[in-house]
């Protein structure tokens, strides 16, 4: 199972990277989200996947029963989704609006500011 | 109580950006509050660098969750300076922003954005955990995004996409770097994974992690060859905003690459290290020809953070106890200086209109003022005794030298004198030809405030570089005793872990 | 746009949802649930009563500018650090009252972390609505040019 979580990753990052080096800025913004789901999904499964019970103790004990997935993991994805949740939202009206200025979708005619 | 010392200057401007967004009517309350906020702030920070100068470590492990499970805040000196400095840049430039901001932008949040760009900058400065170090960059990131694409010109909005994107990747990229680093070691306290690296024979994925962190990091610094974003979008916004761009965020990236070098990477220094002075270099070179090949003031100065910066990640290559206080020196001469400058290229637009050098000059007979209060930071960035930048440039140079690399050290004395070739120009342009007849150079129509809110802060800040150019020496020892912390991670793992508890991996 | 069923169910969802958002966010924080998950309910309330009854209804029912709510969120949250700080504990640890019980719900447990999710409910609430509000107004804008 990790080998196949692992090979998405890669794809992903592929894809997400082809998106980038196009020329339009709209795919520049599903590359950035394909990146950022490719780097959770890398999070996510770098501790290694478990089909385990979730990791609570019961109430009369201090420990959990044995194999228990690991929460952590899953809760700096989480943490992850939502910052790059309200990033992509930032980015898409930032897009928006650079779009309404320059008036173009090309990323060659966003070089006014370059050197 | 060492604790408050740690807690107020991370806390106080989130508090003030509540308040300000409380009272966000009162376009007076927001100016007021904003200046007091960003002052007090600078107080208590250098309270944080008595108290950790004294006690050597601040650690407060939040929420009472014992190290390495909970968060730990941690303070050493690097830390505390920084804290310190970047403070002290956020009290000047709120100052210069009454003069510079006009009412649209503080309708728009400006002091609240600002205030939590602080508090980013500080919570990265003071954390000691890798995963919430991720979260501080993008607390400092979201604030940032906003505050350079405010103004929603054209000029802003192609700079602030550029800008945008290549952080957003870096921030991408630290955050795969982190999950490979939990799923190997299981902890995300930087010093339990320097006490687990320390302790885990060399793996391949110790390497790879550490790359995608220096990519990372490297993107956030403006390092050669990933610091094409910064000079494409640090003159777009007003002054005001590159000035605390430039002071404050890419030395955050310059503190992780030095936190991540000096304690978790520790073990695989060495094979890290011909890598980082090779791009040390060339980060210096590159940034200094590209400065000599642009005409426009901030522009220029913008390839110069990216030179100066080569400067700092050659101390952190040659990781000896003088060559790294003389790169914790950099960095503090080196914000004030830059910071200054950009601040004075906003004053040169507010009288002239424009600050490209083509349509620019007469400024030393109109404002001889001026001139000089840009004489002072410029000759200092271009290493001039006994401006501060001397000392920082000669303690490089003579570190280098005592490991006897030749080829870096020849590198930063060139660039040097091509720094100092960039600041000749922009003073001979600006303020010694005279005004182009051709064009018409007018003083900004509407102001947004009283001329002199732009020149007291400039005035403080050329002030202190000639004080820590002729009284440099506490400074300077103080920044050799944050080295030896540096240099022995040991302390501040120990500092951090105070109970030894066992982590299954 | 106004379409009478939404207008007539969003004065029964209203209150229904208002309620359902304080019961999550008061189970959030042993079950599913708490502030980020009340806070959209709540904002769904309103925006609810925003399409079947106009965007200006729903700024009269929330009272405060969304604005406020935000910063007053955040102002609770950070309050909730401070009692562990005054028993003399590292900051942000969870201080809790006895627990007592009450009719209804039972075993009640008061402590720091409610507060601190009740500050996430008011800045997720504040947050949606202040977006919600401005798409409108953008939304408005373009009608009117249409029409003229």
């Amino acid at each position: 199972m990790e080998g196949l979580i692992a090979v998405l990753v890669g794809v992903l990052f592929a894809t997400g990277t082809y998106c980038l080096l196009r020329r339009s800025i709209v795919k520049l913004v599903i590359g950035v989200i394909l990146i950022s789901h490719g780097a959770n999904l890398l999070v996510f499964t770098s501790g290694g996947l478990l089909a385990g019970r979730p990791a609570l103790v019961p109430s009369d004990g201090t420990v959990p029963p044995a194999p228990f997935g690991d929460p952590l993991p899953q809760a700096m994805v989480l943490t992850a989704i939502v910052i790059g949740f309200g990033l992509t939202a930032f980015l898409l009206a930032l897009v928006t609006r650079a779009y309404e200025a320059v008036g173009d979708d090309d990323i060659n005619a966003f070089r006014n500011t370059d050197t | 109580m060492n604790e408050y010392s740690l807690l107020l200057p991370l806390l106080l401007p989130l508090v003030g950006a509540i308040c300000l967004l409380l009272g966000h009517n009162s376009l007076a309350f927001q100016r007021v509050g904003g200046v007091a906020c960003a002052s007090l702030t600078f107080i208590l920070s250098l309270y944080l660098v008595y108290v950790v100068d004294q006690a050597d470590f601040v650690v407060i492990q939040v929420g009472a969750w014992e190290a390495p499970f909970g968060i730990s805040l941690v303070a050493d000196r690097f830390s505390a300076v920084m804290v310190a400095v970047s403070s002290f840049m956020g009290a000047a430039v709120a100052v210069y922003a009454l003069g510079e901001i006009d009412d649209v932008r503080l309708r728009k949040f400006f002091f609240p954005l600002y205030l939590v760009l602080i508090f980013g900058v500080n919570g990265a400065f003071l954390t000691g955990d890798l995963f919430n170090l991720y979260v501080w960059f993008e607390v400092m990131l979201i604030a940032s995004f906003v505050l350079i694409s405010m103004g929603g010109g054209k000029g802003e909005l192609e700079g602030g996409l550029k800008y945008v994107v290549l952080n957003l990747l870096s921030s991408i990229m630290f955050l795969a770097g982190a999950g490979i680093i939990y799923g190997q070691t299981g902890t995300l306290n930087m010093a339990d994974i320097a006490r687990t690296l320390s302790m885990t024979p060399d793996a391949g994925w110790v390497t790879s992690s550490s790359m995608l962190l220096l990519v990372s990091f490297g993107l956030k610094a403006g390092i050669f060859p990933f610091f094409f974003w910064l000079p494409a979008s640090y003159h777009t916004p007003p002054s005001t905003v590159s000035a605390i761009f430039a002071g404050l965020l890419t030395k955050v990236g310059v503190y992780a690459l030095f936190r991540a070098y000096t304690l978790m990477f520790v073990p695989i220094f060495p094979q890290v290290q011909p890598l980082i002075l090779v791009l040390a270099v060339l980060t210096m070179v590159t940034g200094v020809f590209g400065a000599a090949s642009h005409f426009d003031m901030r522009r220029i100065l913008s390839f110069h953070i990216v030179s100066q910066i080569g400067y700092m990640i050659l101390g952190l290559a040659f990781m000896t106890p003088l060559a790294l206080a003389a790169a914790i020196f950099y960095l503090v001469h080196h914000i004030i200086v830059k910071t200054n400058l950009f601040l004075v290229s906003g004053m040169v637009v507010r009288l002239k209109g424009s600050c490209d050098l083509a349509k620019v000059g007469g400024l030393l007979k109109s404002a001889p003022w001026l001139a000089l209060l840009f004489f002072i930071p410029a000759f200092s960035l271009g290493g001039i005794p006994p401006l501060s930048g001397f000392w920082a440039k000669f303690a490089m140079v003579k570190a280098g030298l005592q490991i006897e690399s030749w080829i870096a050290v020849t590198a930063a004395l060139l660039v040097g004198v091509l720094t100092l070739f960039s600041m000749t120009k922009i003073w001979a342009e600006a303020f010694w030809k005279e005004q182009p007849a051709d064009v018409d150079a007018q003083p900004l129509r509407n102001p947004a405030g009283h001329f002199a809110y732009m020149v007291v802060p400039v005035a403080v800040l050329a002030v202190s570089t000639i004080l820590i150019g002729l009284f440099g020496e506490p400074l300077f020892s103080f920044s050799e005793r944050a080295a030896a912390q540096l240099l022995n991670p040991q302390e501040y793992i120990s500092a951090v872990l105070q109970s030894q508890v066992e982590v299954l991996p | 746009m106004k379409y009478f069923i939404l207008k007539e169910a969003s004065r029964v969802l209203f209150p229904a949802l208002l309620v359902l958002s304080l019961v999550v966010l008061y189970r959030g924080h042993n079950l599913p649930g708490g502030g980020f998950i009340g806070g959209l309910l709540a904002a769904i309330a309103f925006i609810l009563v925003g399409f079947g009854n106009s965007m200006k209804r729903a700024k009269d029912l929330l009272r405060l500018n969304p604005v406020q709510i935000m910063a007053l969120g955040l102002a609770t949250a950070v309050l909730s650090a401070v009692p562990g700080l005054l028993f003399n504990a590292p900051f942000l640890t969870g201080e809790w009252l006895p627990g007592f019980s009450l009719p209804l719900l039972g075993k009640v447990h008061l402590g720091t972390p409610l507060v601190f999710d009740i500050g996430v409910y008011l800045v997720v609430l504040g947050f949606v609505l202040h977006s919600t509000f401005s798409l409108a107004r953008l939304a408005d804008i373009q009608m009117e040019e249409e029409k003229s």
